[in-house]
């Protein structure tokens, strides 16, 4: 109440004059305008109509209005990082999308074109009369599938373990941790790790009798179980984390509601629990779907190239979209370019309709 | 009700089901759990609670094994033999335990090249984004000036762009200040492998919100005591924010851990590399029959997670913590 009450004489002066002690001194107390103070150094700012009966004040925000070009300075350094590596970037590179030929050593190219685009899509051929079929066999379904299914299994799963985890009274601690160290792993080298897991003659086909050719030229469609095993299994340790945190911010009157009307344990999940985690998570859907489709590392650590022969193999059957952008860098920067402008056209569409398809739904 | 209608006829007495009491056609009042007693519902009540506990511990104990396993693999992979760890008949634990396979990799694989490049850039990474980071921060936290609102804006709206859009241009960017080339040196490579991540928007919003929460009370004090902002910022808001650039700076050496692309890209040879390349480009492979010797990689990865696990076990709080708000790997 110190610093505010101090500003709230101006309502006081206009009331009838009563006898309290405040009113008595009313007079004596400096005169306080919206704006900023010479004497004090201090900005004033009133929140509130003036006609209300006392409109508070939100006390004194800040000094230094005059130093404007203190701001500047402190926030000088981290500017031209941004400008160089991410503003600039970012225009150039969409700008790449439209160029041919573009030559990443020396910056030359021929010509603006919107070629790039349709030649990634395998609709129009290069000008050597190559046809690029990787992206649109490859790149985009195998990411398209990897979205749809680690997504929701991954939040699913990552659900189910955080209410599971938030009900039981021993050992939570140790659980908590031991579901949070796939996140503090090398995702190349446990990438490397579920290769040897899923080998031939590995320990999985061995638990279930089978002589299934997961990784080292696998079929494409069996070699992406392990991927997406690999994807999951690294992506719930995040979510349980948050999720976990969500609930015991849960006010427990919810639950004890629905105890005293015997609630059944499933309706409580879906009438008490989720809603009020939609927060959480419509954060990691969106996180998460992002995350996906920028897959990467998951497949450099468990094929050790972009298909399933390794790093030789000319048929680019686990290819991603992120793969394709990093593949075609060096050899051929203006289709590089073109994937990534679509991965972000593509980020960027989602994102939103996820949030437009949300707004109701989320109970805040 | 209908009792009481009934009453007077004596000759045609009905009972009303407890169990199911009907009201109209529509409406039935069921109870399921008439006639019995207090007692009995309690230990049902029980029952079910133990049952229900029961089946959670076995789901969740089943799915921590599921997210252990691949742990013990590598760790009992590691110390097992060539032929054992091809065997038709898998072995939960070695028969033999080797050891030498970690004495081989050593000799193999450059672990302690890596290692160091990694902890190098790792520091001067970390170093470099602190102070922007702490910086900018205060800029949007304490400090009054035209156009704040609008650089925040835009800073916020960056977080938005994928990294992958700024690769392509960041390595033209740095191959163009000769750090990237035929003639790279360890100094070349450093540099192009530290600038770039000088600058993380998101730690930058993370402190502003940390700033932002210290109370306006102690500014006015300091500026009472005569301090300038420069002292204020270094002598108080930076200690009260310590955990969460104790956070940061975990993170940030974990992301150095594990990055993989942008050290591969930029990099002209395999010694100036980072601990994930080294460990994804080093062949455990015999030529001749064509096959990986999964021991010696399996320990050479070992080398890798164990380093993760112990800062992991040192700043487990902080970990937790500096994750769940920030929501990102490095």
């Amino acid at each position: 109440m110190g610093i505010s009450s101090l500003f709230k004489k101006k309502s006081l002066t206009e009331q009838p004059p009563t006898l309290g002690v405040n009113e008595l001194f009313a007079e004596e107390r400096p005169q306080y305008e919206e704006g900023y103070d010479k004497e004090k150094d201090v900005i004033i700012r009133m929140v509130g109509k003036k006609s209300d009966k006392a409109y508070q004040t939100r006390g004194i925000e800040d000094v230094g209005a005059k130093n404007n070009w203190k701001g500047w300075l402190y926030l000088a350094p981290v500017i031209i990082l941004v400008a160089v590596f991410l503003i600039y970037p970012l225009v150039n590179t969409i700008f790449i999308a439209f160029t041919s030929n573009y030559k990443y050593a020396s910056g030359e190219f021929d010509g603006l074109t919107l070629t790039n685009f349709t030649y990634i899509l395998g609709l129009t051929a290069s000008s050597t009369g190559a046809v690029e079929k990787d992206f649109v066999n490859y790149a985009l379904p195998n990411t398209f599938l990897v979205v749809i299914i680690t997504v929701p299994v991954s939040t699913m799963l990552s659900l189910l373990i955080a209410v599971a985890l938030n009900s039981i009274k021993w050992f939570q601690k140790i659980l908590q941790t031991i579901f949070f160290l796939p996140y503090v792993t090398n995702t190349i080298a446990v990438g490397m790790v579920f290769s040897v897991i899923f080998d031939k003659s590995g320990v999985i086909n061995f638990l279930f009798g089978t002589e299934t050719t997961w990784i080292y030229g696998a079929d494409r469609w069996t070699a992406m179980v392990p991927l997406m095993l690999y994807i999951v299994w690294g992506s719930i340790p995040f979510k349980i984390l948050v999720l976990l945190s969500g609930l015991q911010g849960i006010d427990k009157q919810y639950y004890q509601a629905a105890q005293i009307d015997a609630a059944p344990k499933s309706k409580v999940l879906f009438k008490i629990t989720v809603p009020l985690l939609s927060p959480q998570i419509l954060y990691l859907l969106i996180t998460s779907f992002i995350g996906a489709w920028k897959e990467y590392t998951a497949v450099v650590g468990l094929f050790n190239g972009p298909g399933t022969l390794g790093k030789s193999s000319t048929d680019k059957n686990m290819l991603t979209v992120v793969y394709y952008v990093y593949d075609n860098l060096q050899t051929n920067t203006s289709s590089a370019a073109a994937a990534a402008v679509l991965l972000f056209v593509i980020i960027l569409v989602f994102t939103a309709l996820q949030f437009w398809a949300s707004k109701k739904r989320v109970h805040y | 009700m209908e009792n009481q209608n009934t009453a007077p006829v004596m000759a045609k007495q009905t009972y009303i089901d407890f169990k199911n009491v009907k009201v109209n056609d529509d409406i039935v009042l069921s109870l399921e759990e008439a006639g019995k007693t207090v007692d009995a519902i309690k230990r049902a009540e029980k029952v079910s609670h133990i049952i229900m506990t029961i089946f959670t511990y076995i789901f969740i104990l089943a799915l921590a094994l599921v997210v252990v396993f691949p742990f013990y693999w590598m760790i009992i992979t590691s110390l097992k033999q060539n032929d054992e760890i091809r065997a038709a008949q898998q072995t939960f634990f070695p028969t033999i335990v080797m050891w030498s396979n970690y004495t081989h990799v050593f000799q193999v694989f450059d672990f302690v090249t890596y290692m160091k490049n990694t902890v190098v850039v790792a520091i001067f990474s970390t170093i470099g984004t602190l102070l922007t980071t702490i910086l900018a921060a205060f800029a949007f936290a304490r400090l009054r000036f035209k156009g704040k609102e609008s650089v925040f804006a835009i800073f916020l709206m960056t977080m938005m762009i994928p990294g992958e859009m700024m690769v392509i241009t960041n390595y033209i960017t740095v191959a163009s200040f000769g750090w990237v080339g035929e003639n790279q040196t360890l100094m070349d490579a450093y540099l192009a492998m530290i600038v770039p991540f000088w600058i993380s928007v998101f730690y930058i919003y993370l402190l502003r919100q940390n700033f932002k929460q210290i109370p306006n009370e102690l500014y006015l004090a300091a500026k009472v005591d005569g301090k300038s902002d420069w002292s204020y910022l270094w002598k108080v808001m930076v200690p009260l924010a310590s955990p969460t650039l104790i956070s940061i700076t975990i993170l940030k050496f974990m992301g150095t851990w594990n990055s993989y692309v942008w050290p591969n890209l930029v990099t002209s040879k395999s010694e100036y590399r980072l601990i994930s390349n080294g460990l994804r480009g080093s062949a455990f492979v015999d030529i001749d029959m064509g096959i990986t010797f999964y021991g010696y990689q399996t320990a050479a990865t070992m080398l890798v997670t164990v380093p993760l696990f112990l800062l992991f076990i040192f700043f487990r709080k902080y970990i937790m913590k500096g994750v769940g708000r920030a929501g990102i790997k490095g």
